[in-house]
């Protein structure tokens, strides 16, 4: 392992126990359940729906489930997971609450982290320059964007009040550093650990 | 697809090279429904070197109507093995790292003991009166042609469709010696609908007057009932796309309709000529008794497969096809579902195609590189225990 790790994997390797069991909705090319398996000894599923990146995750010698995680989660027990990870996925899928309900109903803990629309450079391109935001965080076009959902931190923190989601920790971020003042308008990303309020 | 389905292709060269069907025959078994098959006759072939720890060997499963050749160019006809593209050197199945063995089914007829082979008892063909085989039957016996060769732990175990269920019966009765496995387009159970598409085949075949209550070894073959029985089984094969694609409305003579009985649309003569071809090479008892163990095969009720399959050191890659409408996709993923509340290590894939069923046969990239990386991995990880 030569390669760097990004930011955002090195925040869920820290968080993440020695041996969990985890399951990575929306897991891509497999490399951050790689890197938990081989620093954290999980046990990791992931779950993708481009068939491309299934044979990424296969090459990788990750186990991954060709599913549509929009379809919910129906073949998997209740707490079958100590971790749920949605890691820049949520902000893709066409229902986001089903999808958080049932990361919450089959893991203890869902980790949830997004771009944060309220991020100060992107309250520029849309208040100063009148345009749909184009950042590191938000790279794609508004016409080939693969995101259906554009959030903020405030926005996601009034979701889980509304839901009875309890929030366990949060983090905001840049590229390569957290942020702890006034995150939703200097954090370009946030990380959320949730869990289900019985 | 023709040029792509390898189905009994001469006059190709195949890395694998020359090969050769071996023969071993034991004692036999009792079988379950508690008659005793004996002797029994295997047809199998190997391909690439059992290595010195006896833990590299690849057990392949053939369908319903394939044979022990599944690579290289068959010594006896010339004929490229039925699934070659993904066997040989550098390939899915790589006999470079692995030694790869595929055998005949019992209840078939391409050299394993079935209902066309002597009975010793009488001096003539068993006819039907040859017992009626399962898929845990076949397994059985390819268990003890794995003993025969020395193998303690097969490396993996993979098929499509009927091959698919030997595999998940070998994981289900021989745990211990299977250690990972390829399940491809097929089921943990046969439903009514596939119960039915063999059942109008095997009427096909036993209303044919040939057919003579299928004595008619030496005196006639019920050809026209078979190839009926094959027809239905290429429309199942295929996807209503993958016709549509390949037949169209085509017609023989394009101008004006026939206005009678021939074979005019090109899917009809498609279906003439793929089941007369097969009448050629295929025993018609033997369609009747393989159909009939596909149609019994139940692994078991969900929580109980689960129960048995918990936490068990097994490795599986199910792979399906989205065309498939007679094993469709859903079916893979009971498998799945059953393996994941077991906790056992289970990676699925569905593999986008037109083909139907027949997919998995068809040469593509997508499989072949999903078994090679999959093998790749669980090859090193076995290394490091």
């Amino acid at each position: 392992m030569t390669k760097e790790i990004s930011f955002d994997h090195s925040l869920i390797v820290e968080i993440i126990e020695e041996g969990s069991k985890i399951l990575d909705l929306g897991c891509g090319n497999g490399e951050l359940l790689r890197i938990l398996m081989d620093k954290k000894k999980v046990k990791g599923v992931g779950i993708e729906n481009d068939e491309e990146m299934i044979y990424a995750c296969v090459k990788k010698g990750v186990t991954v489930e060709h599913f549509d995680i929009d379809e919910g989660l129906p073949d998997f027990p209740d707490d079958f997971f100590d971790y749920v990870i949605l890691n820049f996925t949520l902000q893709e899928t066409k229902k986001p609450k089903k999808v958080i309900k049932e990361a919450l109903r089959v893991g203890r803990k869902v980790i949830v982290s997004f771009p944060n629309f309220a991020y100060y450079p992107v309250r520029f391109y849309i208040g100063f320059l009148g345009k749909t935001p184009q950042t590191k965080a938000l790279p794609y076009r508004w016409d080939e964007t693969p995101n259906l959902h554009y959030f903020t931190i405030k926005d996601f923190i009034e979701f889980c009040s509304r839901e009875r989601i309890k929030i366990v920790s949060f983090i905001g971020f840049t590229e390569n550093k957290k942020v702890n003042y006034l995150p939703n308008i200097f954090a370009e990303k946030a990380m959320f650990i949730l869990e289900r309020i019985n | 697809m023709d040029q792509l389905l390898i189905e009994g292709v001469t006059g190709k060269d195949s890395p694998v090279g020359v090969t050769e069907t071996k023969f071993y025959t034991f004692d036999g078994i009792t079988l379950e429904s508690g008659e005793k098959l004996s002797p029994i006759t295997v047809a199998y072939e190997t391909y690439g070197n059992l290595n010195e720890n006896k833990d590299n060997a690849i057990l392949i499963c053939h369908a319903l109507t394939g044979d022990a050749h599944v690579a290289g160019v068959s010594k006896e006809d010339g004929k490229l093995g039925w699934w070659d593209f993904m066997i040989g050197p550098g390939r899915a199945f790589d006999t470079d790292k692995y030694f790869v063995i595929c055998s005949n089914v019992i209840g078939g007829c391409k050299g394993s003991t079935g209902p066309s082979s002597i009975n010793p008892e009488t001096g003539v063909p068993y006819g039907m009166s040859f017992p009626v085989v399962t898929i845990k039957d076949m397994v059985n016996v390819q268990k003890r042609l794995i003993d025969y060769l020395g193998i303690k732990r097969l490396f993996c175990v993979a098929g499509g469709s009927m091959g698919g269920m030997q595999v998940l019966q070998w994981t289900y009765s021989y745990p211990e010696c299977v250690y990972t496995a390829i399940p491809i387009a097929t089921t943990i159970r046969h439903t009514p609908q596939q119960i039915a598409f063999n059942e109008v085949g095997r009427r096909a075949i036993m209303s044919d007057p040939e057919w003579l209550g299928g004595d008619y070894y030496g005196k006639s073959f019920p050809a026209s009932g078979l190839v009926v029985a094959r027809m239905i089984g290429h429309i199942t094969y295929m996807s209503d796309q993958s016709m549509k694609e390949k037949f169209g409305r085509k017609r023989k003579k394009s101008e004006k309709y026939g206005y009678d009985f021939e074979a005019e649309f090109e899917v009809e003569k498609y279906l003439k000529y793929r089941g007369e071809t097969f009448v050629q090479r295929f025993d018609a008892n033997s369609y009747l008794y393989i159909t009939k163990a596909i149609d019994y095969f139940d692994l078991g009720e969900n929580r109980e497969l689960i129960k048995f399959y918990d936490s068990r050191d097994l490795k599986f890659l199910v792979i399906s096809f989205s065309h498939d409408w007679l094993y469709p996709p859903y079916q893979s993923k009971e498998i799945v579902k059953i393996l994941k509340y077991a906790w056992v290590d289970v990676t699925y894939c569905e593999i986008s195609s037109t083909y139907g069923h027949d997919a998995f046969l068809i040469q593509n990239e997508e499989q072949e590189n999903l078994v090679r990386d999959f093998l790749k991995n669980a090859w090193q990880q076995k290394g490091k225990r």
